[in-house]
């Protein structure tokens, strides 16, 4: 059964007072659920959310099928996101995604082998000028080449 | 050449935190402001000729004055939604300088009777929303937000709302939507924002940098604004400059700038010296302009308007001969139909079709008549739907084809593309 830790518990109460009305604490609600339950978002955490919150499960499941950045279902410890829009396809963006995925075996929206690491193609970030860029998990790592953005993501499976 | 006006202190890491923004006369407009009346500041907003720099280029003080005087209370968004491809201005513009946003929204709420505003900030910007929630905390600290603020009787609060990943959040009644705590789609406009938004309340929805541009407007006066830009597009504009040029990057310029010298003087040129072939001029939404009309560009809103595109967001995507731009489409394309709420038939059905006849001309497959079709779909995609999203993916579908029709029949003909080996499959 997913439930919340004490902090999160007492987030989730503050996020319920902290707007003009209750529902606005649902997408920061459901940013603590998946970052407590690994990062998605599973079926059993929206119930459980839901009565935390006292709202509706289908507004939550509004919300959580609406949004792009709740994972719906499990990721790797690095959610490895490459931009391809079109700065970052033009200088390389491709090319590079292709690299990661034939280095750490994994086709797109999957998890690698050993489960650590999940590879998306994602939408313009915001960071055109320094493309092609990679967001993994908060961050955002820039002026890529195919060997630099591999080197970064082992050096992180290591924990370095 | 570049003018520093809100950009003025950017390259200092001190201007991030409250002391070091202070010590470049960081709220000293605020105190300004409180000594004139709301009225003064939407006039001289009025004056001013600011518009809109989220997309739409509407005229600031305009849209204020549409706020019913009912005694209603009303709200005030800023939209750092920053999700049209090739943006990145606002971003820079939240890290270096939070409280220049700051200053410029309790100035704008003061003029229009706002006693509660939200930074909507999209999901992935992490960082950016750190940094203003270090700010907020600053201002709250020092007296700055909250109530009586700097003795002044005007109450305001000021709070950051984080986003989950949709482009449509950028367009306001989208962005209103989600702030609800709801999916974020976009509601047929009238009603607009001003008389019925957040919470059904008179809303003004604004972008980042026009509310950072409110500061200097009455910090220096609407005149002395006006001496940036021209007669219509009045100021500067933060331009991101990103793709085939040596220095891409953020560049304030006063409007009417000759779009050549921004690439040649600011941004240092094209890369590895190749030769020029297209610009798109204000994001991926903008239709693109061949060399040739990118010769004659001035970045303001006529100019643009005149040559059938537009100035958007100010996001300027520099492209060499080495760009396919059958390859370029499609990957705007998947885009558009990724993003497509999905509410209005045009857009849902017109983004899923046009990408999918691009996409079969990039595997070889397609046929000649298809470039006749993508430009019937795309025109039936134009102006019969909720939000502008689905004309922004029908008008840079009928720049590309009409522009760079030769490649697109090459294409077709040919099964590969005349400029280079297409990752067909990516
Ligand atoms: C599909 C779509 C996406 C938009 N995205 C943004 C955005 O990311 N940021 C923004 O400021 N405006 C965006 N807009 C424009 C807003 O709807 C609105 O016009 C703007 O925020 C008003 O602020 P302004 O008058 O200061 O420009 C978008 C519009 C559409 C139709
Ligand atoms: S035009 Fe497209 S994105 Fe806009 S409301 Fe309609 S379906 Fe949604
Ligand atoms: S296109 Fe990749 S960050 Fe903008």
């Amino acid at each position: 059964m997913f439930k919340l830790s004490d902090e999160g518990v007492a987030y989730v109460k503050k996020e319920l007072e902290r707007y003009e009305t209750k529902r606005s604490a649902i997408i920061p609600c459901l940013y603590r659920v998946q970052s407590e339950n690994g990062g998605w978002v599973s079926p059993e955490s929206i119930n459980y959310l839901s009565e935390l919150m006292d709202l509706p499960v289908a507004w939550i499941n509004e919300v959580f099928h609406f949004y792009t950045m709740f994972n719906k279902e499990p990721v790797g410890k690095l959610h490895v996101q490459v931009c391809n829009n079109i700065t970052c396809c033009m200088l390389g963006a491709r090319e590079l995604t292709e690299h990661i995925s034939k280095t750490f075996e994994m086709g797109i929206d999957e998890l690698s082998k050993d489960g650590k690491i999940t590879l998306s193609k994602v939408e313009c970030l915001g960071s055109c000028d320094t493309a092609p860029m990679m967001q993994i998990n908060d961050s955002y790592h820039e002026n890529l080449t195919p060997e630099s953005a591999v080197k970064i993501i082992k050096d992180m499976v290591h924990g370095n | 050449m570049e003018i520093k006006l809100l950009s003025e202190h950017y390259d200092k890491k001190e201007f991030q935190s409250l002391q070091g923004y202070k010590k470049y006369g960081g709220y000293e407009t605020l105190k300004k402001a409180f000594s004139m009346k709301p009225e003064q500041i939407i006039s001289e907003v009025k004056d001013s000729g600011l518009r809109g720099r989220g997309g739409a280029g509407f005229p600031t003080g305009m849209k204020w004055s549409f706020l019913p005087q009912n005694g209603e209370p009303r709200y005030l968004l800023c939209n750092a939604d920053e999700g049209e491809p090739g943006t990145f201005k606002d971003r820079l513009m939240m890290e270096r300088a939070p409280h220049q946003l700051i200053e410029g929204m309790i100035i704008s709420a003061y003029a229009i009777n706002s006693a509660k505003s939200y930074i909507y900030v999209r999901g992935e910007y992490n960082y950016p929303i750190k940094v203003l929630e270090t700010a907020l905390r600053e201002a709250y600290d020092s007296g700055l937000l909250g109530k009586n603020i700097l003795g002044s009787g005007f109450n305001h609060d000021m709070d950051v709302y984080r986003g989950a990943g949709a482009y449509i959040c950028g367009e306001e009644t989208g962005m209103i939507s989600s702030l609800e705590g709801k999916k974020g789609q976009p509601k047929l406009k009238p009603p607009f924002p001003a008389i019925k938004g957040y919470l059904g309340k008179p809303t003004i929805v604004n972008n980042v940098e026009t509310l950072a541009a409110v500061k200097y407007i009455i910090r220096d006066g609407a005149k002395a604004y006006r001496k940036h830009g021209t007669e219509k597009s009045a100021g500067s504009k933060l331009f991101s400059i990103s793709g085939n040029v040596n220095k891409p990057g953020t560049y304030e310029v006063a409007l009417g700038y000759p779009l050549m010298d921004l690439i040649n003087n600011e941004c240092g040129g094209m890369k590895n010296g190749r030769k020029l072939k297209a610009v798109i001029p204000g994001g991926s939404s903008a239709p693109i302009l061949t060399a040739e009309e990118v010769q004659k560009t001035t970045m303001d809103y006529e100019c643009l308007a005149q040559m059938g595109s537009m100035l958007g967001s100010g996001a300027i995507i520099v492209m060499d001969d080495s760009n396919c731009m059958v390859d370029l489409l499609k990957v705007t394309l998947h885009f558009y139909h990724h993003e497509s709420c999905g509410q209005c038939t045009p857009c849902r059905e017109g983004t899923g079709w046009i990408h999918k006849i691009v996409s079969n001309i990039v595997s070889g497959e397609g046929r000649l008549q298809d470039i006749d079709l993508l430009e019937k779909i795309s025109k039936q995609m134009m102006g019969r739907t909720i939000c502008a999203l689905s004309d922004a993916a029908a008008m840079p579908t009928l720049g590309f084809i009409t522009k760079f029709r030769d490649e697109f029949e090459f294409y077709v003909r040919e099964g590969r593309s005349k400029v280079k080996e297409v990752m067909a499959h990516a």
